[in-house]
């Protein structure tokens, strides 16, 4: 069935199966790799991208319901060429090791920054407590977070970008 | 001393990074924080082929037929391989990395539950799926080996019937150290304390599962296969081995990788098949295996029973210790480890202290679980070995009414004592231990801590305080001791400058995160004063890398660290010779200083490295015996192994009620020799904290009587998340190695080794005062409340 959704601001139609999960979509259909899976149960949050605006676990969301949704992918994160502060402050803080949890973290972490732009430690590590790292023991993904609620974008980029 | 203290400062380049060793950030970051990194299951060939693999829903069952009619007949799919067909091509069976023999698809049997049997090659992942379900598979089910200390019964049916004459489930028995002299130490002991410990299944769970994109050019007869490996060198010369293929016609490329931990070290059916696929298709094929997958038949980690006995004077000093181990392999010997150590470095389990006689057997039996054993950060067995020492010094403190930390002071190995040969044949090349514990304990305010517990309890509150102080031995591996499958654990490596004096360095080991992009960028900054940025470090890829066996037991650094090290003296010494001819003198009148040579007692004349590359390859007429360009190659032989170190002390609360533990603090000292990039270092630590927190409190594959896996899903395997890791304290000691070129000792399995000991003994001492002295892991509510109440259960079978 055609499934059309805006992806990272660009509006694609798709002919897919109606089993087919949105990360499967996301990577096998729209070609755009850095979302990743890990799992299959929802448990890891390797997979989590935006649908409207939150922060959804892709490996367990069919394609078809992000019909007429916009959805936003780590791809989606860098405006004009300008990494986003969650970016930043993952490398800022060497908050990525193998890079495979990271997309996901990013999103849950820039998601969590637009609701709560000065989140407690406490807050950082339940909004990411959703998704697993096995690299980095969260220590450095929560200063990453912070470091990203310390160097917000400027208004003026955010003009630029809007 | 309240944290890790950034090394000396080095001189800067141009992009801001140190020319040597610094916290730099990493040079991998930029294509992952985009979403661009390059990952197995991220390739997409044209023509590519999917492939599923049907398992087992058995632990033990004989196979009487299989009907892949219904599967071959779905549209799409290109076509389904049995045991049977492999084995018209002799390959229904392949060594394993400990010279047993594993099925890549059943043929007679299955032997454990997820085990391979099929495998459907179709045109897309879910077509590949859909047909496993149209394969009917005719089995007998038989009674299944699911407590290894069954498994020797006498009417233990028999896993491995496959080899001629086997009638029982034994695999090899093993021994170390002085058993007379261990005995006499014992019955001359003024006390003597025993305690059964497990260290049950767990598994490594990388983030991304294990997989493969395999390609055999049917015109060429080149295979490129692209794989989730630790080890591309070594697992190209084994496929040579396997299938017979020309292994200059192999090319194993390993991209970026999403963790291993060691589940990315052995070989699996999995990429046999996607292989065997691409030869009967003609097209690449891919096969990536599903987290149920991965945790149910790849390598798992440890599953070993050890009664372990401590022997003591009355007022605390350690006179001999021995251990006892039975030791899970599941239904074939799948473990990977040098070929002279069945049970890896286990031997190691004197530990850090100082005292004359040691003994272990271990015994290793074939149950009907999946294959493995040597994976997770284990740094070849030391993982258990660590616990098991640091565990029942902790139940001797008890039993001696001492102060746990008191003990280990008393019974330390002094600086003067090292290099120190172990009861069980190490050599420790340097340490200071106490030094170490002292950081510790003072970062810890142990002594405030002892006070606060004592207040709490008077309150009723059970609060604990764990230490772990472990001795790593890291670096496999001389290759006159060490090899695996007869392929010697040296690494080479090679470094050419070009002619504008930027470098490539091509490494045989193989990064899955720990940053190698950057830190052996530094390492070559540090030697030749060409700025990290201006090195390209390539590695994963046979065709263009030098041979060596890859990445796990931390031996990245105090092997191929080694290699970088010596490959970029090599170019120096090169560059001096090309210098003199420059600056028409003798090599021994110039003199290094970082980045250039100059001219002893005239420093204003001299050739930078870059100028000197320049010149390498330029028509400066050069010396006899020196050709031109400026490269070199070495291969790293390592002399022994380092012994990084460290101590750990943990703080948890427990609630008596539920028996809920939280971890309150971590603080951990390390001691890794120098630190090449502090920031990296620290981030392994990390790491591996949260896998000892995990594996202490949570982490369990169990199996119920009929052999099922009940941790085969993360709703099951419970992995730590930001919740149950607190803010980690780290600290540091620096002992160089004396034989490591840069005295580095290597560090990513430091933290998983020590910490699980540190976290049981905290939730030991917590609730002490119910009279425990041992309990096994995973310490969930669940079994410390059953504890508390003075039942302790067998935490790797189900409990019905």
């Amino acid at each position: 069935m055609q499934v059309t959704v805006t992806v990272n601001g660009q509006e694609v139609t798709r002919d897919v199966e109606p089993r087919t999960l949105l990360v499967h979509f996301i990577r096998d259909d729209l070609l755009m790799r850095g979302t990743h899976w890990g799992c299959d149960t929802s448990n890891c949050g390797a997979c989590t991208v935006w649908v409207d605006d939150e922060p959804v676990k892709s490996c367990t969301y069919l394609a078809v319901q992000a019909d007429g949704k916009s959805i936003t992918t780590v791809e989606g994160l860098e405006k004009n060429g300008e990494l986003d502060p969650i970016q930043k402050g993952f490398m800022e803080c060497h908050g990525l090791q193998c890079g495979y949890c990271t997309p996901g973290m990013m999103m849950v972490g820039r998601a969590l920054l637009d609701k709560n732009p000065n989140p407690s430690e406490d807050e950082i590590r339940e909004g990411i407590s959703g998704n697993i790292c096995r690299c980095t023991g969260y220590k450095n993904i929560v200063a990453a977070i912070q470091w990203a609620a310390e160097h917000p974008v400027s208004t003026e980029a955010s003009e630029v970008t809007a | 001393m309240t944290a890790v203290e950034d090394t000396p400062s080095v001189p800067l380049s141009p992009a801001g990074n140190p020319i040597g060793f610094g916290r730099m950030p990493r040079k991998e970051d930029v294509r992952f924080l985009r979403g661009q990194g390059n990952y197995v299951d991220d390739l997409n060939l044209p023509g590519m082929l999917h492939g599923a693999v049907l398992r087992s829903p058995f632990a033990h069952a004989r196979i009487n037929s299989i009907d892949t009619s219904a599967a071959e007949a779905l549209p799409g799919v290109k076509a389904v391989i049995t045991g049977e067909t492999l084995a018209g091509l002799g390959l229904a069976w392949m060594p394993t990395l400990s010279y047993d023999t594993q099925a890549v698809l059943a043929t007679d049997k299955v032997r454990f539950q997820g085990q391979e049997v099929a495998f459907v090659i179709a045109e897309s992942r879910y077509i590949a799926r859909d047909a496993l379900e149209l394969i009917d598979v005719d089995y007998d089910p038989l009674p299944a080996v699911y407590d290894a200390k069954k498994a020797l019964d006498p009417d233990a049916p028999v896993i491995r019937d496959d080899k001629e004459g086997k009638t029982d489930n034994h695999i090899y028995d093993w021994e170390a150290g002085d058993k007379d002299k261990t005995e006499a130490a014992f019955a001359a002991a003024d006390v003597v304390v025993t305690e059964d410990i497990l260290y049950p299944r767990v598994h490594p769970a990388p983030m991304e599962t294990c997989g493969s994109v395999a390609h055999m050019d049917p015109v060429t007869g080149k295979l490129t296969l692209w794989t989730t490996t630790q080890a591309p060198h070594a697992h190209r010369t084994v496929y040579a081995l396997v299938a017979g293929l020309p292994e200059q016609k192999i090319q194993v490329i390993s991209p970026d990788i999403g963790g291993g931990f060691g589940n990315k070290v052995p070989i699996y059916p999995g990429y046999v098949l996607s292989i065997v696929g691409s030869i009967v298709t003609g097209k690449p094929v891919k096969w990536m295996e599903d987290r149920s997958e991965n945790l149910m038949s790849t390598g798992f980690a440890r599953d070993y029973h050890m009664k372990a006995s401590i022997a003591s004077t009355k007022d605390g000093k350690i006179l001999a210790v021995k251990v006892d181990v039975l030791a899970d392999h599941g239904a074939f010997n799948g473990t990977a480890q040098p070929t002279k150590y069945p049970a890896g470095f286990f031997h190691i389990f004197t530990g850090s202290y100082d005292y004359p006689a040691a003994y272990c057997n271990v015994k290793a039996v074939y149950t009907n679980k999946a294959p493995g054993g040597v994976a997770y950060a284990c740094s070849f067995r030391i993982t258990e070995a660590a616990y098991v020492i640091e565990r029942i010094v902790d139940c001797l403190a008890a039993e001696l009414k001492m102060d746990p930390a008191e003990l280990r002071l008393k019974n330390l190995l002094k600086p003067e004592q090292f290099p120190y040969t172990t009861p069980t044949g190490w050599e420790y090349d340097s340490g200071d231990y106490e030094k170490t514990m002292r950081v510790a304990m003072d970062m810890a305010g142990y002594e405030e801590l002892r006070k606060e517990q004592a207040e709490k309890r008077a309150r009723g509150e059970y609060m604990g305080i764990g230490i772990s102080f472990f001795t790593e031995g890291v670096g496999a591996g001389p290759r006159k001791h060490m090899d695996i499958l007869g392929l010697g654990m040296a690494d080479g490596c090679d470094l050419r400058v070009h002619p504008t004096g930027k470098a490539q360095v091509r490494l045989s080991v193989q990064t899955q995160g720990q940053g190698h992009e950057t830190t052996f960028a530094q390492i070559v900054a540090h030697e030749l004063g060409i700025p990290p940025e201006d090195i390209e470090v390539i590695h994963g890829d046979t065709d263009n890398t030098p041979f060596g066996l890859g990445t796990y037991g931390s031996r990245s650094t105090p092997v191929s660290g080694a290699a970088a090290a010596l490959v970029a003296r090599k170019v120096r010494d090169k560059a001096r010779l090309i210098a003199a001819a420059a600056l028409e003198c003798a090599p021994d009148d110039l003199e290094w200083e970082l980045g250039r040579w100059y001219v002893k007692g005239d420093p204003s004349r001299g050739r930078t490295i870059q100028e000197i590359a320049m010149d390498a390859h330029g028509p400066l007429e050069l010396p006899d015996g020196v050709e031109g360009h400026l490269d070199a190659q070495v291969v790293y032989n390592p002399p022994n192994l380092t012994y990084p170190y460290g101590c750990y002390i943990c703080v948890v609360d427990v609630d008596p009620g539920t028996g809920q533990v939280k971890v309150r603090r971590f603080i951990a000292v390390d001691d890794c020799g120098p630190r090449i990039n502090p920031t990296i270092v620290e981030g392994q630590v990390h790491g591996g904290l949260a896998d000892g927190v995990g594996m202490a409190l949570m982490e369990l594959i169990a199996f119920d009587e009929e052999g099922n896996n009940l941790g085969g899903s993360f709703m099951d395997y419970l992995l730590p998340t930001s919740m149950e890791c607190p803010d980690w304290e780290l600290g540091e000691t620096v002992t160089p190695s004396p034989h490591h070129p840069i005295g580095a000792k290597g560090v990513g399995e430091s933290a998983t080794v020590g910490s699980p000991a540190a976290v049981v003994n905290a939730v030991i001492d917590a609730i002490s005062p119910f009279g425990v002295r041992h309990a096994d892991m995973p310490l969930t509510p669940a079994n410390v409340w059953r504890a508390i109440q003075g039942s302790p259960v067998r935490t790797d079978l189900a409990v019905s």
